[in-house]
Order: C-alpha cells, then structure tokens, then sequence
C-alpha cells in the first residue's frame, strides 16, 4: 500500500525542542531522580527514550535507569494482524519496583500498545508510577489511556498515518502525515 | 540498523527441518532468542498463548522433550494436556489418526507427538486441521533437538555458516542427526558423520556430510563435535560387541580432545550414557554445553509454539499491498 505524503508536522529542530521540553516536563513531575527510570518502546520510543535520557542525565549528573520493552508477546491481536510481527527483545536489566517510570513511544494512537507495555511492566514488578511520554498524539483512543508528557497534539483521520522518522533508524529527524490513497 | 529480510512463518506445522528453508530456520532461532529473554525475567511467564490448548501426545518415552515442551507451552500461558500411551485409549487399539482427530474435536490447538514410526508426525498433520509438532517419529527427525542444538552453537560460535561440526555415534538409527545435518547444512556448516561401519546410514553422503570411521579425525578439525547416544536398549549388538569396546574406540574422552581446536563445544542431546559415548570428566568439563542445551530447548521450543499458533497459513488471504 502506497502512502501519499500529506504534510511535514515536525521538522528536526521541532522534534528536538519537543524532546528537550518533555524531558524537562518529567523532571519536574519528578524531583526525586533518584527513583526515576525510562522505558522505551520498540521500535522507535527506544530511540526516543534514549534521547530523554541522555538530556537528563546531563542536566542532572545523574545516571538514570534504561530499558527497552517489545510488546509484542503481550498483543491481543497476534491472530488478527496482517502481517506477523519481528519479534525482538525486551531489555529491562534493573529492578522496577519502587521507580517512577516513565513509558516512552513516538506515536499514542488506540492505546493498545501502551496497554501491553503497561502490563508487562507490571510483570517485571511494582513500579510506584508509571507515566506515559509520547512524541505524537493523534488521538482515536480505544482504551482509557491518556499521555503525561506529549510532543506534539495531531488531530488525525483514520485514512490518515503518522510517520515518525527517527535519524537512528531512518537517518533523518522528521514526522510526516501521509493519507491512505482512495478506494483502499 | 541491520536491515533484515522478514520472513513470515506459514506452516501450521513443524514436521522436520528437511521441509523449511534456510529463512525458517534463521526465524525459529532469532525468535528463541527473545524467548530466553523471556527465561531471565522476575516472572518467568507472557501471555501471548492465553487459552490455546497444547497436548504432548507421546507414543515413546521422555523426559527431557515431554518436559520441555511442556514448560515451553506454560511458559507461554497455554494450557497443556499429557497424554502418554501407557495410560491412554491407544492401548485399547486407537489408530493414530483417531486419536488426532478426537484431540481436535476436543478443540485444542497443537499437538506435540513423539512416535516411534518415521512419517507419523506428517501422517497426523494430513489429518487434522490444527498444529502439529514433531518431537520426533522414529529414525526420520527430531527437528526441535536439532534446532536447540542449532541455537546453541550460534550462541556460542557466533554464526553457522562454515563451522565444521562433527556428529559422532549411531548415525543410522538417530532422528537427531538426521535433523542437525538438514538444519546445518541449510545453515552452511560442514557437517562430518562418524561413526562403526554398521551405525552409518547407506546413501548418507547425498545429504551433503563427510563421513569417517575414525572418532580422532572427526575430531580434528571440529570447532563442534554432537555425541549422540548408543542405543544398546534397541540392540544395535551386531553393531557392536559390548559398551566397553564401544568407548574405548568411540568415546569421547579429555585424552582424545587432546587433539581437538582450543574450545571445541561438546554437545549431547541427552540422555548421556557416562563411560559409554563419553567420559564424565568430559560431560562435566569446560568445553561441555550439556546443560546450556536443555536450557536453550525450552526457548527453541516456546519458539516454535509461538510461530505454529500464529502462522500466516498459506490459504489464509494475504493483505492487499
């Protein structure tokens, strides 16, 4: 299927702005640092949360947990999505119980995948919060989830995708909506 | 980022690894490996096989593989059923395929079966509509050992492609080795079979495998050798006279391994006859990974569980690109 390209929402200084002002938005929801811990979400909330990261260690000096989460094994639609899903792992090498932390992903859509990520890291243990960090919210929630911290509000219609391109990954800082082409 | 080509598991069963290609196999592994993942966690447990039901239908007896799979599957969150022969209809006549098709009526979901005839796994596929796993149908494959196996060597040595692994022992009555050399050799290793004159399979070279006599010059070069068990309990006497004749020839000893590459990994699909196949100096040595392998079998098989339940199953339609 074949995306046509509609509008550039964020270029790389935006995102890098939107970035910045997230982190400094959670440590200021969350002054005791020393229980703070981010977790991104595969693909690309890795690469995000990594970059929160980084901003916040070196503003505070201090080392902050880290941990990727895949979710796929926690997904309600495994025998309903069209094309299977690359399964990867999850990475969450510190004990999260007692840690305030923060969920990292570029796109809040239904909230499906926030409700897998939620679920298995309660599996790894009790985190005394857990917050929700989004580059893009586009809104069309099927489950009562809302995000603490987002970049960027996109109002959104179904036909419509979000792309998030992360240097990382796709070697340039962008997020584009595109539109499903007619009669698909 | 390493750009991979995806691959989309389509097979409702896994019957051998003679029938995937070398992108299967590359799949079930890569897959494993998030699986062990899995085996560190605090909760040893994901959901993702909630209210499917596995049945470990076993025609011969296990412990390692019956267990496994069974852990595998709980693992998983799947509900699992044991049925084994001694205690079940098929001692009362109940044909194989009967069975199958009352296990399907009873709406579980995979099979798991060990038969001792060749072919019973894929003549049980034909019949029913639900998933069926081989572990193992007589001399033919036992496909997940082979993988585990498989998954353990790539662990340890990086990559498959241009190995030399030597599998030493009863060459002519072993579904394991028949089912490493499909897997391994797909895979791009250089397998060598060593084994007595009579316990190597005529036509065994076709499948691509160097063959010796000599246990010291399959050895040699190895950067793996997989000892497999002697199976005197299915009187393989002609084969050879007595296990003390058999180890002094055969056995895997730290004399012999002497000679071998500085880490070579010695492998053993288990059960392990000490003193027969090897010395138990050798079992429980450095260059042993015995023990990884049962571990990484859970993860091979939870693996494999995970891919037959969510097959994209070839007459299923294939989303409009």
């Amino acid at each position: 299927m074949v995306f046509k390209e509609k509008a550039k929402i964020l270029d790389e200084k935006d995102m890098e702005r939107a970035i910045i002002r997230i982190s400094h938005e959670i440590l200021e929801r969350n002054r005791d640092t020393g229980r703070l811990a981010i977790v991104g979400i595969r693909n690309r909330g890795e690469y995000l949360a990594q970059r929160i990261v980084k901003f916040i260690e070196k503003t505070t000096k201090e080392n902050v947990p880290f941990g990727i989460i895949d979710i796929t094994l926690y997904r309600d639609d495994l025998t309903e999505v069209a094309e299977q899903p690359v399964l990867k792992e999850t990475q969450i090498d510190f004990d999260i119980s007692g840690k305030r932390v923060v969920l990292v992903d570029d796109v809040l859509f239904t909230g499906r995948t926030i409700r897998c990520a939620i679920d298995q890291l309660i599996d790894f243990g009790r985190p005394a919060v857990i917050q929700l960090a989004v580059l893009v919210d586009r809104g069309h929630r099927e489950l009562p989830i809302k995000a603490d911290y987002v970049g960027k509000n996109v109002p959104t219609a179904l036909n419509e995708i979000i792309e998030v391109r992360l240097r990382e990954v796709d070697g340039i800082d962008e997020i584009i909506i595109c539109e499903k082409p007619e009669g698909e | 980022m390493a750009t991979k080509k995806i691959v989309t598991w389509t097979k409702k069963d896994l019957l051998g690894l003679e029938y995937l290609t070398k992108e299967e196999i590359e799949l079930i592994l890569d897959d494993a490996r998030s699986f062990k993942e899995v085996l560190t966690r605090p909760l040893r447990k994901v959901p993702t096989l909630r209210g499917k039901t596995v049945v470990n239908l076993f025609y011969e007896p296990s412990t390692r593989t019956r267990t496994s799979f069974e852990l595998a599957a709980k693992r998983l969150s799947a509900d699992v059923i044991n049925i084994v022969k001694e205690s079940s209809s098929i001692q009362k006549g109940e044909t194989l395929i009967d069975t199958g098709r009352n296990l399907e009526a009873l709406k579980t979901d995979i099979i798991v079966v060990r038969h001792n005839c060749s072919g019973a796994a894929m003549m049980l596929s034909r019949s029913v509509s639900i998933s069926v796993v081989n572990a193992g149908d007589g001399w033919h494959e036992h496909p997940t050992q082979a993988l585990l196996d498989i998954f353990t060597l790539k662990e340890k040595l990086g990559a498959i492609n241009g190995i030399n692994v030597s599998i030493i022992g009863d060459i002519a009555h072993s579904r394991v080795a028949r089912s490493n050399i499909w897997g391994l050799t797909k895979l791009g290793a250089n397998v060598t079979v060593c084994a007595p004159e009579g316990l190597i399979p005529a036509g065994i070279e076709e499948l691509g495998v160097k063959i010796t006599n000599s246990v010291d010059e399959a050895i040699k070069r190895a950067d793996a050798i997989n000892v497999l068990r002697m199976q005197f309990e299915r009187d393989r006497a002609e084969a050879f006279p007595s296990t003390i004749e058999y180890f002094k020839t055969f056995g895997i000893t730290e004399e012999r391994l002497k000679n071998a590459k500085k880490g070579i990994i010695v492998m053993h699909p288990g059960p392990i006859n000490r003193g027969v196949e090897m010395s138990a100096e050798v079992a429980d040595g450095a260059n042993s990974v015995i023990l990884e392998q049962v571990t990484n079998g859970i993860a091979v098989r939870m693996a494999v569980l995970y891919l037959v339940a969510h097959a994209k199953r070839e007459e299923a339609p294939t989303d409009a690109v």
